[in-house]
This record gives C-alpha cells, structure tokens and sequence, in this order.
C-alpha cells in the first residue's frame, strides 16, 4: 500500500509500519519453501553456502589432523581420498557458487531499485536444484556402492581427470554421483546467471544507467556472462564422461583412440575462469564496503569496470596453465605463460583503485573494513603467487605441491572467505534489521586472520620443500612434520574463529542492537529502505540521477550528478 | 519490460530497457552455444582418429532433404511472427503448424538415418571414435530439436484454444529465437559432420 501523496523520487524510507502477527512454524516453513522473493531465497542461498562451509570445513579439519603428524593413521588412505575430493567439490560447487547468488539475489534487486529478480520462479527453480544436487552428491556416502558394491563418496578430486574416472578403475557408482550432482547443481547456475543479467540489463529503475550502477551490480553480471561460457563446458565434459561410463562412448578412452588429456582442457576451460566467477564477489563486496568505510566514493569507477570485463576476457584464455607438465609444445606453454601474467594488468588497477579509494580518506575501521583491508593484502600475495606459477618451468617444481595449494587457498580463503565475511557483517543489519556485536567480529577476525595466516603461509614453505599434493601420510625424516604441524594448528585456529563467527551470527540474530536503515551512513539505494525490507523493496519507485543515490539525497547541496 | 513512473510534475520521461525476456533467451543461447562448442571441438579433435569400425565416408550419407526441411522452417517461423505482428491469428496458427510439421520430419528424417547406422552399418555410439562424437553431436542436437517442438506444440495447442493473441507476440518472438538458434546449430553442425568430416 504505497503511499501516493509522496512527493520525493526515490525517498529515504517511506515504509508503513509491519503488522505484527504470529505464524506457526509450519507457516513460516511454508512460506520459506515456496517463497520466490530474491531475498528469501538470497538468504537460503546463503544458509546453504555456511552449512556446507561448515561440512568441507570439518572435512579439512580431518585431513589436516591425519597430516599433523607424520605416519599417521587416523584416516585410512581411501577414506583421505574422499575427503580431499569431497572437501574441493564443495567448496566450489556447494560454497563458492551459492555464495555468488546469495549475494547477488539478495542485493542486486535491492541496488537497482528493482521489486525482484526478473524471473523469480526461474530463482526458485535454480535454487533448489542447487540444493538438491549438493544432497545429492552427499548422498553418495550412503549410496555410492551401486551394483559392484564398490566405492562410497567420490575419491577422484574434485578435477576427476580420465582415465580414472572410467567404469575400468573407477567401478561403483561414486563417480557418477560426482558428474551427476555436478550437472544438476550446473542447471541451477545457469538459471541464476540468466537471472541477473536480465535484472541487472532490464529491471534498473529510472534514472540508472548502465554506468550509474553500483559497482557490486556490475560485477554479479560480469560474473553471470562468465559463468554462461564458463558452467556450461563442464556440463558437456560430465555429459561425455557419464556417455562414456555408461554407453560404452569412448571420449576419454585411450584404449579406443581417444584421449585423457582432451578430458583435461575440457575440465580447465571450466576450472579456470570457475576460480574468476569464484573471486567475483570477493570484488562486489570490497568495491562496496571500502568506499562507505573510506567515506570516498570509489576511485575510477570506469577503470574498475572495464578491468572488471578485462579479467573476466583474459580468464577464458588461461586454462592451460594448470596443464603446463603435461607436455605441451613450447608453443603452447609460451602462450599460457603470457596470457596468464596478462590477468596481472586489469587485477592490478582494481587493487590500485580500491588502495586509491582508502588514500586521503577518513578510514573506520569496523568489522567489515577489518575483512576488506586484510582481503587487499592477501589478495596481492596470492596474485604474486600466481605469477610465480603461471612461469612454466617454476611451474615444473611446484606442480603438485603444497605451493599451489597455498596459492590458491590464499584467494579462497583469503580473498573469498574474508570479504564474504565481511558482506555478512555488512548487510546482515540490512537482512534481519539487527547489528552484529563488534566485539565478538573482531575476535572473529584476528583469530581468524593469524589462524589464516599460520596455516597458509607456512603451506608455502612445506610446498617448497617438496611436499606433494594428495598423499594420505608422509615419512617422519622428509622435515616436513614441524611445518605440517604448524599449518594443522592454524587449522584448528580458524575452525575456532569460524565458531565464534557462528555465535555471533546466532546470536545477533535473537538480540542484537536494532540497525535501523543505514548504520554504515552508506550511498546506495538498499539502505533507503527498511531493515528488514518489506516484500514490495521500494514504497516508491526509485529515480536516481548519480551513482550515489543516497548521498545526494542526505547532500542536497553538494550532489554527486554535478561531478559525474 | 519498460518502467515509464509518472514523475511528479506531470512530465513523462522515456525509460526503455530491452525485454527481459529477450535477454533471457539470448543468455540462455549463448550458454548451449558453449555446450555445442565443446561437442564439436571433440568432433573435429577425433575425425580420423578412430582405430577400426565404420568411417563417416563409408556410412554417411548428406541430409540434404532434412536440412532443407529444418532451414525452411526458420523461414516459417519468421512468418509466423509477422502473422501475430498483424493479428492475423489464422496465418499465425497455419505458419506455425508448417514450422511444426517441417520439425518432425526432419525428427523422422534423422532417425531412418539413424536405423540405417545401426542396423546396416553397425555403427553405434560405442563402435568407435566416430560413433562415439557423431552420435552425441547429432544426438544433442536432436534434443534441442524435440524440446522446441514440445514448446512450439503447447503454444499450437493453446492457438487452437484461441488464447494466443497479439498481445503475446512478444513471447513468440522469444520462442522463435530459440527455435533460429537450434537452425543455426544445425548449420554448424550439418557443416562439421557432413562436408568437414567426411
């Protein structure tokens, strides 16, 4: 029931005050599993990504207990196979891509002034099939003995290259669960990447041009466009691995002609730019928190744009770097090595645009700034890592390695985890209309960041000397027992620091202080509105006329449109 | 859809985004494109390739009629649409069971030419590296074929019932993208394995 008496485009919050009444449970359950408004389904998205960061957390937490000490034999070497490959499976598909449309879902309507996603029962759609096939792949602890009574969850890795996960060396029927989850969870991300680009193209409310767009909008649909090039190979890769498995195809079958390494470049035409579509949030949330926590509108938007599309390009061109002691030509290994340190470019001018952001600014240092300050150092580390991989003959030494583990848990982690953290801290007042408490997000941080820090940059050193990837145990006088030691100690730091994470979340959500609207004193169109906001998101339609909506509004003498 | 709000004022501004729809329909081509890529950097990897069985010379045989019969209806597709475009729902409703009709034989066309692969030739998709890609090309395609017959034949059903009108040309359209995506699929794919291949 807007109110039309008003008279201000896009006005600070004008909603009428919620009818309260009780529901049963069954009824908010119902209301729940129906539901296809962006923000519910936004915050099961998010729901899913925590409990299955939970699951592939408890996952490490048993493998970096059998690694704590040399010759262990807490897990048998089957059993570690399985969590290693169950533990980056889920990470990616159960973890990371949820986190993608969880943030998207939830935000980008809300940004763009729009009611809901274009297509909300498609976001239903996507959703649970994203769910179901995460239960369905962990079913295959129970079920993944099939008709030869062999096998349990996946033990291939989470890239499961040919010709192991052929019926020949990989009977039973856990592989299939593998390919099988992972095509039915693909479906639920192309219907989400569909979904934001159409909000973010044809649902922005007047006034918003494509360059008017907040910063986090423009990188979910870059993140989209990638991910419809970037899902769909892997989709047809399982697809001819299950023909193959169960048809007698013989794509991946080198006994028939075919090749193992064709399987390769398929899974990492994927597995490439999957890590970019995986970092993207990680760069929504840090173009979004640090300018309101610089109180700087972000420097070089136009730049960060373009670099946005540029990394998004270049990434589709790097896969074989991850394939570079295969034994590829020269040729061919020169050109990966190039266009990889080509990412290096348009990475380099948003790290430089967001420390541009924080230069000359007045910094507050809340919670959500902590994440994003400690994600532009970490971020930088492992791009430098990064480097050092992409030149193929270090590449040589360390493939297999604990160094590449530690590269990229260093973007996972480091740049992923902590500015995912850091949008929940973030929004989560805006979500449920409560603040989190400061004081346990900062234990939070600093236990989690030297708990981080402790496991990861030691990895570095224990990949360096020599310690391989995917072995069960190792022998005591390799000198890499201190070092393992270490890293399973911050293990456990960070498990500790997830937990205090959790509490507050919990906690928060019972009795933390009320937010009100705009806590952050923030410039985009979803701190207009309620906390939580109503169903409808906008009383009225809003019009915006610079890229900072609210500040014009809070700043009527000193608009940002004059500027722009 | 385009949001025109009536500002305050009593003027109207302008403030047109492209159909949702539309860009729905484009993100989903672009994202089988990607599928059908792969299916056919694997075709052209493998030709040749096989170690024994029949070769793409020895069996196939060039759909000239089929194809013939798929690229004529896009042309009846697209009158189709410009049918709807003037409310002349009787010609939409004929054009559209044309492009129907020509979808189906080209479904039948592929299958006797499939049970001659199988029955005569004694090509199957495990036989060798060429049943292996011909069948999962040619096999993907046909499925995008018969799912845009099954929509195509819900929008006829609901023809015949007289509740597709005018106001709904924009749906067809978005419906008749996807069925020139699935043509020009074919054109690749009829190019790779019928004229590259053999």
């Amino acid at each position: 029931m807007a109110d039309r008496t008003l008279p201000i485009d896009g006005s600070l919050d004008l909603t009428p005050p919620r009818e309260e009444h009780e529901s049963t449970i069954l009824e908010t359950l119902h209301a729940w599993v129906i539901t296809v408004d962006h923000k519910k389904l936004g915050l099961m998205y998010m729901m899913m990504a925590i409990f299955f960061l939970l699951v592939a957390g408890g996952e490490v937490l048993c493998i970096r207990i059998q690694l704590a000490l040399p010759n262990n034999h807490f897990l048998s070497p089957q059993v570690f196979n399985r969590l290693f490959t169950m533990h980056g499976t889920t990470m990616v598909f159960l973890v990371g891509i949820p986190l993608v449309f969880a943030f998207a879902n939830y935000i980008v309507p809300l940004q763009v002034g729009a009611r809901d996603m274009a297509f909300p029962r498609l976001n239903a759609f996507s959703f649970w099939m994203t769910l179901f096939g995460g239960i369905f792949l962990y079913y295959s602890f129970l079920g993944g003995g099939g008709l030869y009574g062999v096998g349990n969850a996946p033990d291939v890795t989470w890239w499961a290259y040919a010709p192991l996960t052929s019926r020949a060396f990989s009977p039973g029927n856990a592989t299939d669960y593998w390919a099988l989850a992972l095509i039915v969870t693909g479906f639920g991300t192309l219907g989400g990447a569909v979904n934001v680009i159409a909000t973010a193209i044809s649902m922005r409310c007047k006034g918003m041009t494509l360059m008017r767009m907040p910063l986090l909008v423009w990188l979910m649909l870059v993140d989209s466009a990638l991910l419809l090039v970037t899902i769909t190979p892997l989709t047809a890769a399982q697809i001819m691995l299950v023909i193959d498995r169960y048809l007698g195809a013989h794509f991946f079958d080198t006994q028939a002609g075919g090749s193992a390494v064709v399987w390769m470049h398929f899974f990492w035409i994927f597995g490439h730019p999957e890590v970019y579509v995986l970092v993207f949030p990680a760069f929504a949330i840090a173009s979004e928190v640090i300018p309101v926590f610089s109180r700087k509108a972000i420097f070089g938007y136009p730049a960060m744009v373009a670099a946005s599309v540029g990394i998004a390009f270049v990434s589709l061109g790097v896969w074989a770097h991850h394939m570079f002691t295969v034994g590829m030509t020269s040729a061919g290994n020169a050109f990966f090595v190039l266009s990889t340190m080509l990412v290096g470019i348009p990475t380099g001018i948003k790290i430089f645009n967001w420390l541009a952001t924080m230069w000359g600014g007045k910094i507050r240092f809340h919670v959500p700034m902590l994440f994003c300050t400690a994600f532009l150092f970490q971020f930088l580390a492992a791009g430098l890592t990064g480097i050092m991989l992409s030149v193929a003959p270090l590449d040589w030494q360390l493939h297999g390695s604990y160094f590449v583990i530690a590269h990229f848990h260093y973007i996972l982690v480091g740049a992923i985890v902590f500015n995912t953290f850091a949008g929940i801290y973030y929004w989560f007042p805006k979500a449920t209309g409560r603040m989190m408490s400061e004081t346990l997000g900062k234990w939070h941080f600093w236990l989690f960041l030297i708990g981080f820090h402790l496991t990861f940059d030691t990895m570095h050193f224990v990949g360096f000397e020599g310690m391989p990837r995917w072995i069960y145990t190792y022998p005591a006088d390799r000198g890499w027992a201190n070092l393992n030691l270490l890293i399973s100690l911050g293990g456990l730091i960070q498990g500790i620091a997830v937990l205090i994470f959790a509490y507050n979340l919990i906690s928060s959500l019972l009795n933390g202080k009320i937010a009100g609207n705009d806590p952050w004193d923030a410039w985009t169109l979803e701190w207009s509105t309620a906390s939580p906001p109503p169903d409808y998101n906008f009383s009225t339609d809003p019009v915006v006329h610079s890229r900072r909506p609210l500040w014009d509004l809070k700043h009527p003498e000193d608009p940002d449109w004059k500027y722009e | 859809m385009s949001a025109i709000p009536l500002v305050p004022g009593g003027h109207v501004h302008e403030w047109h985004l492209p159909s949702r729809g539309r860009i729905g329909m484009y993100c989903l081509i672009i994202g089988e494109s990607a599928i059908f890529t792969i299916f056919v950097v694997a075709y052209v990897f493998y030709i040749g390739k096989s170690l024994s069985g029949p070769t793409p010379q020895q069996v196939l045989d060039v759909p000239i009629f089929n194809t013939i019969c798929l690229l004529s209806s896009s042309v009846t597709i697209w009158l189709a649409e410009r049918a709807i475009e003037r409310n002349s729902l009787r010609t939409f409703g004929l054009w559209w069971a044309a492009t129907i009709t020509l979808g189906i034989v080209f479904m039948i066309g592929t299958g006797i030419e499939w049970y001659k692969l199988i029955y005569h030739d004694g090509l199957t998709i495990r036989t060798n590296l060429f049943g292996t890609t011909f069948y999962s090309l040619v096999g993907l395609h046909a499925t995008h074929v018969v799912v845009g017959l099954s929509m195509m034949l819900i929008v006829f059903l609901f023809t015949l019932t007289g509740h597709v009108r005018y106001e709904n040309s924009e749906r067809i359209q978005v419906l008749a993208l996807y069925w020139h995506f699935v043509d020009a699929v074919w054109v690749v794919v009829f190019t790779v394995v019928y004229i590259v291949g053999r």
